[in-house]
């Protein structure tokens, strides 16, 4: 008897298993279309006519005759290459620049010792709480005083520093044995040599992560750019897309402006598919999104 | 190489802020280690062994004193102008270099004249790998050799430059039992195939005593006895070295003397001759117990364990130390099992007293097996104008 | 100071000079700008101090928009995302198969460009004289009737606002929820089942007390993040912020710094300090409930 309420027993907890599990696959699934689905109309309306785009009242889910029309015209109507290579140039020099600051503030702070360490460290780390928002207006004028509005050096030199991954490469630097440091000294190598060939090369992986994040967010950038750049030859992507959308193809080509949202979109998207468990795991270690 | 430590003293700034002033890890460290030999630094954690292993290679400076390779005050040079190797508790290998790189690392830092071509360096690593016996790893990176073989990576980088001088830091206490046996060897080989003059670091008085030529035993950054392992295991200069020496460890009683006799509790357990009345810490080896059944020194039995060649008898005692004490006799004593008490007989040349107090040796008549000849000198001696009258009184 | 300090220092040069006039000095400079009142960027020079700057700010209607869009904004999506996200994680840890695709999709929106998606958004919600758009078609399946969100009336810009918000957030605080719910020690979820604990109930007085304090730290970012506020506001609605009605402080701030009708410093620091006191209040709240409730359980 007891057989029999224990079975039933058990084909109600499976059943109730299957139902939490049938539940729970359908949110994710949702959230998951949700998710996708900008990329998918970005997608497929880039690859519709301008015609047939504009004669759907009701947007049609796919299309009959696929074009690249809209891309050759992202690429010729407006200045997009350009905009592409700005940012590349931009996010390239912004980023080798912040990992030489980085690295030589992380080895100062984990491996030398000098007066007023301590004390300059908290004062790094009070710096993280500064929300951007506050320091902007000061280098704007700054920006703009030194005649830099509208160049590139005007837009990389305030984005160059970060604290937080001067504290995250210093945090890595702290972990490699203390040992190996007095090796070092005993084999005669120097400070900046025992940098160069063992602590970088030991924490590639976190360094590779911090260049990850750092190039998301530069080529993400939007408000200082759009703030020190007026002149087309200038602008980022973030901005271009602004300009686009404002003034480019004429409003309502919204085809060739998918296009190019496209385009801008597909770098980063290829470095997360290429990096993604890096670029997850640097971000859950600390950074927030912009 | 000769080394000369010449009243060597360090201290570091108080690690609690809040408490301040200077903590000493070394104090007046004076000692001769003569060239081509192995010397072991022993002590418990935290007596600045290490610190003193660091301040020989050049990785701290004394804050006094002063230290000689030779006839060259080495005491202001880095470590690299010294030509000292050293090899680490943790063998502090690169982990993102290969065995060979890791060897060779040492040669690449050289500069000017001493600048070595290319092969030259492969040659000389490949030279020393052969010398600790890993020619066939030199390819693998260090997570992909054995704990046993990162030990020998790292003496072969400690050795690549042909030091002066070789240190070890605790080189053996990664190791598993059985590879610390082999390796201890090894090491004693090396050290011999070379001729270099060798310091280590340990804790293992057992390590400490199996390869050296000489040990200095530390305690809180003073030196406490320096001398040939079995004679500082045979003539202990104070309680700590007794102690710190010899596994089991010794037993440890209070006691006292009268007019010559030695004391514990009520019994009267031994002749001390010419030692001075008065109360004394007595250490005995577990060696230095026979099973007696007439013997003057009773104990409360508690167990005995036959192991082969030895029994060990655990016993308790109200004057020791600790909470037991362990004998170990010759395995045909006949020790009655069922009784609740044991009695011994104790060895005078295993039986060292102690002063109470500062923990300084007590010399007795009668506590080594000297030749003949030295007693009578020192008993001539004694007759001579003892120092003390009441030792005297009892001769 | 000895040769190893100079070292040090050296080494810092580069990231003192960059902190330096970056952040540090725009610090200070920004509550000096503050004071100073009519303030002209040309000519750079101002008629006195005082806290005119302040009143201003805060008595113009613009600004006024600003503040309530912004907080409109904030209790809407950090409740909402930080609920959401804690669903869908518990949801996402507790499958195994297809685990690591989900995973990626759901942190797609990290990576990509705020502008640029934020204008496929504004395709699927608008509503023009060609197409009622995506969205309405939907609301047209339900039997509603059509709504201009990027245009039209005011709660409908708000809803596109806080929908394409709480899509941007999401990727992070389901990252960090996932992580912080696989950091628990199954040893826990072991332990309750032998004793026969059911799933809401281990969920409620288990999983939930121990990642609560990731919980705290989303809301807190959440907040400091929505507070802030602008680009993904200008993706929808576009640069003119205070046409649209839909302007943020932090808009307003750039608004009075440069663009149109720009070239005010001063109003813009006002404008700034201000956010500031709102965030660090919010924060200090926050983490006064934080130290409450810790204590508390």
């Amino acid at each position: 008897m007891s057989d029999v309420t224990q079975d039933q027993e058990q084909r109600a907890f499976e059943r109730a298993r299957k139902i939490r599990m049938g539940v729970t696959y359908t949110l994710l699934t949702l959230w998951a279309l949700i998710v996708l689905f900008p990329f998918y109309w970005m997608v497929l309306t880039s690859i519709k006519s301008y015609g047939s785009y504009n004669a759907e009242y009701v947007p049609l889910l796919y299309t009959t005759s696929p074009t690249l029309q809209n891309y050759v015209d992202a690429f010729t109507a407006v200045p997009l290459a350009r905009y592409f290579m700005n940012t590349v140039i931009f996010t390239g020099i912004t980023t080798a620049l912040m990992l030489v600051v980085i690295v030589l503030a992380a080895f100062a702070f984990s491996r030398l010792d000098f007066a007023g360490k301590d004390l300059l460290f908290t004062a790094f780390l009070s710096l993280m709480m500064i929300p951007n928002e506050l320091v902007v207006i000061t280098n704007f004028v700054t920006i703009t005083n030194w005649g830099l509005r509208n160049t590139f050096l005007g837009l990389i030199l305030p984005s160059v520093t970060s604290v937080f991954y001067i504290y995250l490469l210093k945090e890595n630097f702290d972990q490699i044995p203390d040992d190996l440091y007095k090796a070092a000294k005993v084999d005669g190598c120097s400070d900046f040599k025992y940098l160069m060939k063992v602590m970088i090369p030991i924490c590639r992986p976190t360094i590779v992560t911090v260049v990850l994040l750092k190039v998301i967010e530069c080529w993400n950038s939007y408000v200082w750019p759009r703030l020190i750049t007026d002149n087309e030859l200038y602008f980022l992507v973030s901005n271009g897309i602004q300009e686009i959308r404002e003034n480019g193809f004429g409003r309502e080509n919204i085809p060739a402006m998918m296009a190019a949202v496209v385009v801008i979109s597909v770098p980063l998207i290829v470095l997360f598919l290429i990096f993604r468990k890096k670029i997850m795991e640097g971000v859950s270690r600390g950074g927030t999104k912009g | 190489m000769k080394i000369v430590l010449e009243h060597i003293t360090k201290r570091y700034p108080n690690r609690n802020k809040k408490i301040g002033g200077l903590v000493t890890a070394v104090e007046d460290f004076d000692l001769t280690i003569p060239d081509g030999k192995l010397v072991a630094l022993l002590g418990p954690s935290g007596c600045g062994k290490s610190t003193t292993l660091n301040m020989i290679c050049g990785l701290e400076d004394p804050t006094e004193g002063k230290i000689w390779f030779g006839d060259t005050d080495v005491t202001r040079l880095s470590p690299e102008v010294r030509g000292v190797g050293m090899v680490f508790q943790s063998y502090a290998l690169y982990p993102h270099m290969t065995v060979l790189q890791n060897i060779m690392f040492p040669l690449e830092n050289l500069k000017g004249a001493d600048k070595l071509s290319r092969d030259e360096m492969v040659r000389r690593a490949e030279h020393a790998a052969s010398l600790v016996q890993i020619s066939e790893l030199l390819e693998r990176k260090p997570s992909q050799v054995s704990g046993g073989q990162q030990q020998r990576v790292a003496i072969a980088r400690a050795l690549v430059k042909t030091p002066k001088v070789l240190l070890l830091d605790e080189p053996l206490s990664n190791l598993d039992a059985r590879l610390r046996l082999t390796t201890r060897e090894e090491i004693r080989r090396i050290q011999r195939e070379t001729g270099i003059t060798t310091v280590f670091v340990t804790h293992d008085q057992e390590e400490a005593m199996s390869i050296s030529d000489e040990i200095v035993v530390m305690e809180n950054g003073v030196i406490r006895q320096v001398g040939k392992p079995q004679r500082v295991y045979d003539e202990p200069d104070n309680l700590f070295v007794s102690k710190f020496l010899g596994t089991p460890p010794i037993n440890v009683f209070e006691g006292h003397v009268e007019r010559g006799q030695l004391y514990i509790g009520t019994e009267r357990v031994l002749d001390v001759f010419q030692a001075p009345d008065g109360p004394v810490t007595v250490g005995v080896r577990p060696e230095g117990f026979v099973v007696d059944a007439d013997g003057p020194f009773t104990c409360g039995l508690v167990a005995v364990e036959r192991m082969g060649r030895d029994t060990s008898v655990v016993a308790t005692h109200d004057a020791l130390e600790a909470v037991q004490m362990r004998a170990i006799v010759s395995s045909d004593a006949r020790v009655d099992t069922s009784a609740s008490n044991v009695r011994f007989r104790l060895r005078p040349e295993k039986t060292r007293l102690f002063d109470a107090q500062t923990g300084q040796r007590i010399h007795f008549v009668g506590e080594t097996m000297e030749e003949p000849a030295e007693v009578m000198a020192r008993e001539a001696r004694a007759a001579a104008g003892a120092p003390k009258p009441e030792a005297g009184a009892t001769a | 100071m000895n040769t190893r300090s100079m070292k040090g220092w050296l080494y810092l040069i580069p990231a003192i000079a960059f902190l330096g006039v970056f952040v540090v000095y725009p610090l200070f400079d920004v509550v000096v700008y503050s004071f100073e009142e009519g303030y002209n960027s040309a000519s750079q020079t101002f008629f006195g101090t005082g806290t005119y700057n302040f009143s201003y700010v805060l008595r113009d209607t613009y600004f006024i928009q600003a503040l309530k869009n912004t907080f409109i904004l904030v209790i809407i999506t950090v409740p909402l995302s930080t609920g959401l996200a804690l669903l869908i994680s518990v949801g996402l840890s507790s499958i195994k198969k297809l685990q690591e695709l989900y995973q990626t999709i759901f942190f797609l929106p990290y990576v990509t460009n705020t502008l640029a998606v934020g204008l496929v958004f504004m395709i699927l919600f608008q509503k023009t004289a060609y197409t009622d758009g995506f969205v309405n078609q939907i609301i047209h399946l339900f039997g509603g009737s059509s709504v201009d969100f990027i245009d039209g009336p005011y709660w409908a810009k708000m809803t596109v606002m806080c929908i394409y918000t709480v899509w941007v957030v999401m990727p992070f605080k389901v990252l960090i929820l996932t992580s912080a719910l696989a950091s628990v020690n199954p040893d826990y979820y072991k332990a309750a089942k032998v004793d026969g604990t059911s799933s809401w109930r281990i969920f409620y007085k288990i999983t939930l007390p121990m990642i609560s304090p990731m919980i705290f730290y989303l809301i807190i970012t959440g907040f400091i993040g929505a507070f802030k506020a602008y680009g993904d506001v200008v993706a929808i609605f576009g640069t003119n912020l205070n046409a649209a009605g839909m302007n943020t402080i932090v808009g307003y701030v750039y608004d009075m710094l440069y663009g149109d009708g720009g070239g005010y410093p001063s109003y813009a620091s006002a404008a700034a300090l201000v956010l500031f006191a709102i965030v660090l209040t919010i924060t200090v709240i926050n983490l006064l409930i934080q130290r409450r409730s810790v204590q508390t359980s």
